[in-house]
């Protein structure tokens, strides 16, 4: 051992990771929070990437990062700004000054910082000499040289051995935050299970990062997060995407109903389909299909079968599958869409967040074509909202969406693992075989669903189809009285759904002078903004919905507490319009970003307060 | 459903029948396709509870409301994609597409080719009518170029698909032709699709007798049909004609028509149908043949057992439960890296 460091204890840190796309960022950013959670902190990650695979190497616009905010206490979001950067190039560093904390640890690959990189930055001065880092610790160090000659003794071309220059950050990083080393020993051994060759070059290099924080200088003082305050139990580190794949699964095992996919590949959507391609062994079927509408085609098809069906997708695959999901809404069927959130119209921001597909998601359709429309809110409760997705498609017979975005998609969060035997049950409108009473559109009173007959049983028979059919027998019918009764019922029987929905929750005191609305993935930044106003003693309190449509029943009483309301979403004003004309006694301000990143604490904490001092 | 009655015995024709009114046009083929497909599924030995009719949108696609069978009414060109969707999640179930020359081979024209490519086991029955009918009268992708129709009034300009060129493109298994009018080959090949294990495609030349009368006359005609068709037989030798004197021999790469016992042309020079053979060159060039060279040919062109996708996919579950630890989703949720804190 060098030194003998001072360690400072931290209540919560934000790292970022930043490179060229392939640097290996986003691998080292979860390492870096596995380990977090590993030792018990509390944790929320962020993964910023750009859309080409391999953008052109050292230019802002390929640049790569991965934030990662640790927590001692309670963490709801990645951070707005980071105390600790890596910058892997002098791209990374530009790309990055503005969302690092003054005075935060930069530690950065000198040997990038030559002048043909950082003039490829859009540099004029060198960034290292021009004032631009004064007040920052800088780390310089010969990150990429080192990591060669570590790994000189394998033999590998550069490229492969530069693919291992990662682990000397992640070295440096475990020496920064007090880590035993042996827990990203074990990650990469993880990692590399089959290419044991990786695994030894890996941790040599991992070590040699360690070693060389202890001896430099600029590297001094080290930090300590403490495991979590309130975590007790069995976690795991979980993605937004992830966890909707496993809702979907434990739905399926608890309804019965065996689980099929059919989806097109779509960013930032896949990786739902990728997983769920992975789980076989529970009995999972997965079809690829040709487009996004025989994606949804097949999900219809598996449904009438008799599966627990979804499709998944972001906002141009949902306008695809629009005349489709009003096939699911005249039939009657149980079915659930995802919709990944990303930045449009068109191909707009793929690899960014946004959530603008409200309205598309509650009204693009032909004719009067309601659905549930469902929003999860954290990367873990993606699970949550995944599994009563579709448990109110089984139980209410109709088509849900449920929304989510690019930033919960991809971002992970520690998850306290819950045990599915406790989820609510899914009871399943099941018909016996030759009921003598049974007709396709005949409803329960209490839901307004059919039930569900399934081609194999015993006389059952019966067609459903896009032409509009006769109450309860299910016949086609063109009667217009009809039409107008079934158009009633398909409406009706979605609102009906708000008599088993729980109350919308509120955070904070139910009444007070400002009441924050936000929806979906704004959660984590609204929740923290809204405790840290209220530990100043501010009257402001949250209400993040999930339930959309329908509303939870008790949203009048819940707004009328409050002197004002702003709606904060990542849209120009989708869901405050729409609160307004299910709510027009209220008036509504608005906070709207659409940039593609979340929202910052900062910007919501000085708009709150702006609106609060407003008398 | 209170007419249902317990099944005993085997099922016939009338099993299939539905009470409702059949809404196509007096004189459509429809109504002759129908009732074949009624007489020839009893055949199959499937009972009524595990089949299933997909359709799409057009007057074809009506199918489905006409016969005693579970259902789905779909949209326009999307049968094909619902039909692979139920028959991948109950591989149970004998799935039929009812679709037309619009809905198949315009609007849906991608689910068609790679349901062919999946070679999923389902049977497409094809009302090839090759003019759009229940939009009245636009041209079709199979309606012969120079048409004049509501929507090409100096004729079409666009070459027609020939429907057993795109399946053969697309790697299909099973292609097969019909006319409306000859119920006892429209039965036999039916029966065939059904027990092909694949995407078993069969052309139906379908009158319509509204917008395009008599566009398949020159095939079917009394007069000419003979001559001008020639209906395929596996192991059987490609005879056709009138007086079964003409036949089909293959020459310098190219199918041509001989007369017997003309300019030496014997019955060992005439080809014999292989509807199994792997390499499907034969086929194709079968599937193209047109008049006036050429008589336009019938029956089960093309026949090949190949892997089944929804087999594949089942044989992978099945696989994937036997070799795993993960056996519920409480297990899933337990797995890889999970961290006790205390």
């Amino acid at each position: 051992m060098g030194k003998n460091p001072k360690v400072i204890e931290l209540e919560e840190v934000v790292v970022k990771f930043a490179g060229d796309s392939g640097d290996g960022m986003q691998f080292t950013g979860s390492q870096f929070s596995d380990t977090s959670a590993y030792i018990g902190n509390d944790l929320s990650t962020f993964p910023d990437y750009p859309s080409e695979i391999r953008a052109p190497g050292g230019t802002v616009a390929g640049v790569s990062g991965f934030q990662v905010h640790i927590g001692h206490k309670e963490v709801h979001s990645p951070g707005d700004q980071a105390d600790v950067l890596v910058a892997m190039n002098p791209a990374a560093l530009k790309a990055n000054m503005k969302w690092i904390k003054s005075g935060a640890t930069v530690i950065i690959d000198i040997d990038n910082f030559d002048s043909k990189n950082y003039k490829k930055a859009g540099y004029i001065e060198d960034p290292l000499e021009d004032g631009s880092l004064e007040g920052f610790n800088v780390v310089k160090a010969p990150i990429t040289e080192l990591t060669r000659s570590t790994v000189k003794e394998f033999g590998f071309d550069t490229k492969t051995a530069d693919k291992t220059k990662n682990q000397f950050v992640a070295g440096l990083l475990y020496w920064l935050f007090n880590r035993d080393i042996k827990i990203g020993e074990n990650y990469l051994k993880q990692k590399f299970k089959k290419k044991p060759e990786m695994v030894e070059a890996n941790i040599r290099v991992l070590r040699e990062g360690y070693h060389y924080a202890e001896t430099i200088e600029a590297m001094a003082t080290t930090f300590m997060v403490n495991p979590a305050r309130k975590k007790k139990g069995l976690f795991r580190n979980i993605t937004g995407n992830q966890a909707t794949a496993w809702g979907l699964i434990a739905a399926s095992e608890r309804s019965g109903r065996p689980l099929f996919l059919g989806s097109y590949p779509i960013t930032p959507a896949s990786e739902i389909l990728q997983e769920l391609s992975n789980r076989k062994h529970l009995g999972v079927k997965t079809f690829q299909a040709e487009d996004e509408i025989a994606g949804i085609c097949s999900a219809i098809g598996a449904s009438y079968a008799g599966h627990l069906a979804a499709t998944t997708t972001s906002g141009p695959g949902l306008a695809l599958k629009g005349e489709s999901i009003g096939l699911a809404v005249m039939t009657e069927l149980p079915l659930v869409v995802v919709d990944v959130q990303r930045g449009g119209p068109s191909t707009g921001l793929p690899t960014k967040t946004e959530q603008s597909d409200l309205m598309q998601a509650l009204y693009g359709r032909s004719g009067e074509s309601p659905v549930v429309v469902m929003a999860a809110s954290t990367p873990a409760d993606c699970f949550d909202y995944a599994y009563m997705a579709c448990k109110i498609a089984i139980e209410h017979m109709t088509p849900v969406i449920l929304l989510t975005d690019g930033y919960l998609a991809n971002g992970s969060e520690l998850w306290h693992i819950p045990d599915v035997n406790d989820m609510p049950e899914i009871k399943v409108p099941y018909v016996r075989d030759n009921d003598p009473d049974y007709y396709p559109y005949h409803r329960d009173p209490a839901r307004l669903a059919r039930s569900w007959a399934m081609p194999g049983q015993e006389g059952l028979r019966h067609k459903v189809g896009g032409l509009e059919k006769e109450d309860v027998t299910g016949e086609v019918s063109h009667d217009p009285l009809n039409h107008q009764i079934m158009v009633e019922l398909r409406n009706a029987k979605v609102e009906k759904v708000a008599d088993f929905i729980p109350d919308q929750q509120i955070i904070g005191a139910d009444r007070g002078d400002l009441l924050v609305i936000g929806w979906g993935g704004t959660y984590g930044p609204l929740l923290t903004a809204v405790e840290e106003l209220r530990e100043e003693g501010k009257k402001i309190s949250l209400a993040q919905f999930n339930y959309i449509r329908p509303l939870p029943k008790n949203t009048p009483e819940l707004l009328k507490g409050f002197k004002k309301r702003i709606v904060c979403e990542q849209n120009l004003g989708q869901f405050a319009n729409y609160l307004t004309m299910r709510h027009p006694r209220f008036e509504y301000l608005r906070y709207n970003k659409i940039q593609g990143l979340p929202f910052m604490i900062s910007e919501l904490k000085s708009k709150f307060n702006e609106i609060l001092e407003e008398k | 459903m209170s007419e249902e009655h317990i099944e005993t015995g085997e099922l016939t024709k009338l099993d299939f029948k539905v009470p409702n009114p059949v809404k196509w046009c007096a004189g459509c083929g429809g109504h002759a396709v129908l009732n074949t497909v009624q007489a020839a599924l009893p055949e199959t030995g499937v009972k009524k509870e595990n089949i299933v009719f997909v359709s799409g949108i057009g007057c074809s696609s009506r199918f489905p409301y006409y016969i005693n069978t579970y259902g789905v009414h779909g949209l326009h060109g999307r049968a094909a994609a619902i039909a692979s969707g139920i028959k991948v999640a109950n591989p149970n179930l004998s799935v039929w597409v009812v679709t037309g020359d619009g809905d198949l081979m315009a609007i849906g024209g991608n689910h068609f080719i790679h349901i062919l490519r999946r070679n999923i086991n389902v049977n497409i029955l094809l009302f090839n009518n090759k003019i759009y009918g229940l939009t009245k009268g636009q041209y079709s992708p199979t309606t012969p170029i120079g048409s004049v129709t509501k929507t090409s009034p100096e004729g079409t300009i666009e070459n027609p698909f020939m429907p057993g060129e795109l399946a053969m493109g697309a790697q299909g298994t099973f292609f097969a032709r019909v006319v409306d009018t000859e119920p006892k080959m429209m039965k036999e090949v039916f029966i065939k699709a059904a027990e092909h294990r694949g995407t078993s495609t069969v052309e139906v030349l379908q009158n319509c007798v509204i917008f395009a009368n008599q566009v398949h006359n020159e095939i079917t005609g009394k007069e000419v049909r003979d001559d001008h068709q020639i209906y395929l037989k596996h192991g059987e030798s490609m005879i056709y004609g009138k007086e079964r004197n003409k036949g089909i021999v293959l020459e310098k790469g190219r199918l041509k028509s001989v007369t017997i016992g003309e300019n030496g042309c014997t019955l060992d020079d005439i080809l014999v149908h292989n509807v199994s053979d792997p390499d499907d060159t034969i086929h194709y060039m079968l599937s193209r043949m047109s008049l006036p060279d050429l008589p336009v040919a019938m029956g089960v062109i093309r026949a090949y057992e190949s892997r089944v996708y929804e087999s594949m996919l089942t044989e992978q579950v099945e696989h994937a439960r036997a070799n795993t630890k993960i056996k519920t989703v409480n297990d899933l949720l337990r797995s890889g890296n999970t961290f006790q804190v205390d």
